[in-house]
């Protein structure tokens, strides 16, 4: 350590006394913050009694870490410059992305259909896979409310969850298939989005954040709490897996297997999953491009970008504001009605407010608006997620330090720029700083 | 009649412990305009704090309850400013100026990242202790045998949100500090080119919140005896509502919020049903909110043309 | 009302809780003119727009709106109803365009009554259907002629928020176009243009009412626009209207230049040597 601050102070002026001093303070802040929350350990004892003790090596050890993380931030600060400048990009290097970004999607989309050829036999990573893309579809899902019309929605868990306990209890009590479930899991959940549209119409900002997160609420604590047609805490269980178009995906002999007369295996069906939500997912995205062309989807972003013009210009922003919500809600409720079958069992569990902040931390990360840096955020997400699973009981910790420390870097997500939606002569990419956030 | 107002009792002491949770969010909201979601956990970590503090000075003999009640107070309330401190150095002071956005996913991260480091250090399991204040008064005995009961606790959580309430009022309105806060709220820019330290008060700002949440933490481990890694989410979430009811922005609107909310709690759940005073509680917020889009007491919002 | 007047604002009054922005205030703007309401700062002129656009409720009064397609009383329309139905446009004194879209965009927002119907409510639009991409392209078309007009042609494809302060200005007078108004009302156009980007706004407006035969209702302080181009003044002072008249009436008007004198020297003179 030692070594290389005194090489980086010839190389560029490094004051060590003011990284050290900023260590010590922080090691002090973190000896008070840690003293008695890791210092004393308390459970409480099978008689019901609080018993506590000291962990003072823990405490000692963690104050060494953020001491010792402290100098390493400071070097590394001092390495890269202040972030301002990272920000500017020459156009080259613009150029050059944007072409990755163009050369990135093909690809993207190819590997996706190769997935399930090429990990056949990983069920994990076909598992992994189909998590993955079930988030990329949420979040696009949501990108349509946050993304374009720039409205908050801290519920959007509600819409998921009402797709699915639609089609659980479609399935379970009237016995109809996934495919006829499916638009009227869709259909309701738009239902519910035009519900919660109605009274958030005239609110703003914060106003607009409890509302949204207070309608997931009432959705998930109704369910807990409608015991004979939910089944409340227990959940419903035994829900219909989906058949292809009719054909059952089992071993029996009406089974896919036996009808192409090739050995059934249980990963036919994860296959079949797996094509199932790429397919919902790219439906969304290609309906979400094609709205963004038309009046719509035009309206919606002017909407996000100044609602006073909006209405001088005559539209009608209340139709506006709700259809926005439909749409995003209607393709939760497809994601949920996937869910639903794929899991078999659904609890208000699924359901929590948790969902909808990763949801709507996938949209932002992705750069508000933007279809592909919402799935490379899905992926970032669920993907990283799952590669700290080994961490047990510190996963969630790591999660929520990666979440503070992805919205530092890059507070406009990952793809900065804006594509326009019609354009005369060049189709330039406009950068964030200009596009307007909207009232959520 | 007296079941009623024993109930209403219940409710002013619970809308207490929320209306000192949500003068946090409103505070915050005032002066840098997000939410800052980890508040709920600031108030979870302070029940801890006190907890602790609390064992500690048990098992080391100190016998005499006022002065345990008010070491336990003091510690708790300047180790969880500390935390309320760094929260807005490490993850909201680098997104001040940026797309709010960012800022509120900064926050909410950050409630994750308390919510399971407290459950990571304490572990999972529900911390109860025996009661500390006991004894009450019986205001009234009815025919039927039902008395309506006022205990000491409850005197407790009352006074101290009275006194907090005027101590806080004090300073917004004849402190320095209180002005730079309104000077900070108004307009930053300004703010900065007339002398007032910006950060500094910002800080300030977050270090109040906490210590007022830790208050509500403290108050909350005496009233029900217990605490949990979990509990910071719920009152979290019912404190933002509070505020938001009273109107953001307003401190006597999240006093006022904050009484709604824990007796509309309290009354629903005696009268109704228990399983769903929440969504009671949610309910008459959105329907507050449709007739009043910025709360009970906020600044209506005037639409510049 | 006169057969040849468009708008008639009659005895409109808006009270601010005690405050009287606007008091008892009559006025006409004729069919196929340019009429300008000036007056010192805070003469209510803002809220006067503000009214006929929906934006406030007038607490008393009526505005009357008369064009080809019919007669409304503007004051009992909903804000967005006003561009869309009575086909009322406005710009705003704070220029209010959509920053992230392009020049281009921002006028083809403009044309979302006409693009909603021809993509059948999206759902047509959505699956391409022949009639929208014609009507698309007849909104590009419609776009790309204002652009011409206002000379940002060459930038229809930058974001609006890139652009200069005075080709936002005439961006938004052209989105405003876009909607193909019966009356046009413009906040201020000229505000913070050179003396050249004033004499092109001066021809824009003038082109407007002669090819468009587009009526404009004008609030500036510009004199230099508003002598020149306007066809009927009305001065306001406190919410009151003290004059009216033609350009050359106004110009000789003592209550008017004690107006001004009264509240700003300078302007007074402006209006006094508003040919130059």
């Amino acid at each position: 350590m030692a070594a290389t601050a005194s090489q980086a102070k010839t190389a560029h002026g490094l004051n060590t006394a003011f990284i050290l001093k900023k260590a010590v303070i922080s090691a002090l802040v973190a000896l008070v913050l840690f003293s008695l929350m890791i210092g004393i350990r308390t459970e409480a004892g099978s008689d019901g009694q609080l018993t506590w003790w000291t962990r003072f090596g823990d405490l000692a050890a963690m104050v060494a870490v953020v001491f010792g993380g402290s100098i390493v931030m400071e070097l590394l600060r001092h390495w890269w410059g202040p972030v301002e400048t990272v920000r500017v990009v020459p156009p080259s290097a613009q150029k050059a992305f944007s072409f990755a970004g163009r050369a990135l999607v093909p690809a993207l989309l190819i590997f996706a259909f190769l997935v399930p050829v090429i990990f056949y036999d990983e069920r994990y990573i076909l598992d992994l896979g189909i998590l993955v893309l079930t988030y990329v579809m949420l979040g696009w899902g949501l990108n349509v409310v946050v993304g374009l019309a720039g409205l908050l929605d801290l519920g959007y868990v509600a819409f998921y969850a009402v797709g699915a306990y639609s089609y659980a209890l479609l399935a379970t009590n009237f016995g109809l298939s996934f495919w006829i479930c499916l638009p009227l899991a869709g259909i309701l959940a738009a239902f519910f989005g035009v519900l919660l549209g109605f009274p958030v119409l005239r609110l703003r900002g914060d106003y607009l954040a409890i509302v949204t997160l207070a309608f997931g609420e009432i959705i998930r604590l109704v369910i807990i709490n409608w015991q004979t047609l939910t089944g409340g805490p227990n959940g419903i269980s035994g829900i219909p897996r989906p058949t292809m178009f009719g054909i059952p995906l089992t071993p029996g002999d009406d089974g896919l297997a036996a009808r192409l007369g090739i050995e059934f295996s249980p990963t036919h069906r994860i296959v079949f999953l797996f094509y199932l939500i790429l397919a919902l997912a790219l439906l969304t995205n290609w309906v979400t491009i094609r709205l963004r062309r038309l009046p719509i989807g035009r309206a919606w972003e002017a909407l996000r970008e100044d609602e006073v013009a909006c209405r001088a210009l005559g539209i009608n922003t209340t139709t506006t504001k709700l259809t926005a919500f439909a749409t995003g809600a209607m393709f939760g409720g497809f994601a949920g009605a996937f869910f639903a079958t794929r899991q078999g069992f659904i609890s208000p569990e699924s359901f929590t407010f948790h969902e909808s902040a990763l949801v709507l931390a996938i949209v932002v990360l992705g750069g508000m608006g933007s279809q592909l840096g919402v799935a490379l955020a899905a992926l970032a997400m669920i993907g990283g997620f799952e590669l700290f699973r080994g961490l047990e009981q510190f996963r969630m910790l790591v999660f929520g330090g990666a979440m503070v420390l992805l919205m530092i870097w890059r507070p406009r997500g990952l793809i900065g720029h804006r594509a326009p939606t019609v354009f005369l002569e060049r189709n330039t990419a406009i950068s964030s700083d200009l596009v307007k956030e909207g009232h959520g | 009649m007296d079941y009623f107002a024993q109930q209403l009792i219940n409710g002013l002491v619970l809308g207490s412990i929320y209306g000192l949770i949500a003068i946090g969010y409103t505070m915050v909201y005032g002066i840098v305009g997000m939410i800052n979601f980890a508040h709920g956990d600031i108030f979870m970590i302070g029940g801890f704090i006190a907890l602790i503090t609390f064992l500690i000075l048990v098992s080391i003999g100190l016998t005499t309850v006022p002065v345990i009640l008010l070491l336990v107070l003091l510690v708790s309330m300047a180790i969880t400013s500390l935390y309320g401190w760094t929260i807005e150095r490490i993850a909201y002071r680098p997104l001040r100026h940026s797309f709010r956005l960012a800022p509120m996913l900064s926050a909410i991260g950050m409630s994750f990242v308390l919510t399971n480091f407290s459950q990571v250090a304490q572990g999972a399991r529900v911390k109860p202790v025996p009661p500390i204040i006991t004894g009450g008064y019986t205001l009234h005995e009815g025919a039927d045998g039902f008395a309506v009961r006022l205990s000491n606790i409850q005197i407790i959580v009352v006074i101290t949100t009275i006194v907090l309430l005027a101590l806080f009022t004090w300073l917004v309105a004849r402190t320095r500090l209180g002005r730079d806060m309104r000077a900070c709220e108004q307009d930053q820019t300004m703010a900065s080119l007339l002398g007032v330290d910006v950060d500094r008060t910002i800080s300030m700002t977050f270090v109040i919140g906490a210590a007022l949440a830790a208050v509500a933490g403290m108050m909350y481990l005496l009233y029900y005896g217990l605490v949990d890694f979990f509990m910071g989410f719920v009152a979290g979430i019912k404190a933002f509502t509070a505020a938001v009811l009273g109107g953001i922005g307003s401190l006597p609107g999240a006093m006022l919020g904050g009484l709604l909310i824990g007796l509309i709690e309290t009354l629903w759940a005696a009268y109704f049903s228990t399983e769903y005073k929440d969504v009671a509680a949610f309910s008459i917020l959105i329907v507050v909110l449709i007739f009043l889009p910025t709360g009970l007491l906020g600044r209506p919002e005037v639409e510049k043309v | 009302m006169n057969i040849n007047d468009i708008l008639s604002v009659e005895n409109l009054t808006m009270r601010f809780g005690g405050i009287v922005a606007v008091n008892n205030l009559s006025f006409t703007a004729e069919r196929g003119k340019i009429t300008a309401l000036i007056g010192p700062n805070g003469a209510g002129k803002t809220t006067v727009f503000n009214c006929i656009t929906g934006f406030y409720k007038p607490t008393s009064g009526t505005i009357k709106l008369r064009h080809s397609d019919g007669e409304w009383r503007l004051e009992r329309l909903n804000d967005f109803r006003i561009s869309k139905i009575a086909k009322v446009a406005r710009t705003f004194q704070n220029i209010r365009l959509f920053p992230g879209m392009t020049a281009l965009e921002n006028l083809m927002v403009a044309q979302h009554n006409t693009l909603m119907r021809a993509s059948g409510f999206t759902l047509l639009g959505l699956f391409g259907v022949p009639s929208y991409r014609a009507a698309e392209k007849a909104a590009i078309d419609l776009a790309r002629y204002w652009l011409d007009q206002i000379g940002l042609l060459e930038r229809a494809d930058d974001a609006a928020g890139n652009l200069p302060y005075g080709d936002q200005r005439r961006l938004e007078i052209a989105r405003a176009m876009c909607t193909e108004p019966a009356l046009l009302c413009l906040d201020e156009p000229a505000a913070g243009l050179n003396a050249r980007e004033s004499a092109a706004l001066n021809e824009l407006l003038l082109k407007i009412r002669a090819e468009h035969g587009t009526s404009i209702l004008l609030i500036e302080h510009d004199m230099s626009v508003v002598m020149q181009i306007s066809d009927h003044i009305n001065v306001l002072d406190y919410g009151v209207k003290i004059a009216d008249g033609t350009p050359q009436q106004i110009r000789d008007n003592p209550k008017v230049i004690a107006a001004y004198l009264g509240a700003d020297e300078e302007e007074a003179i402006a209006v006094m040597e508003g040919e130059t």
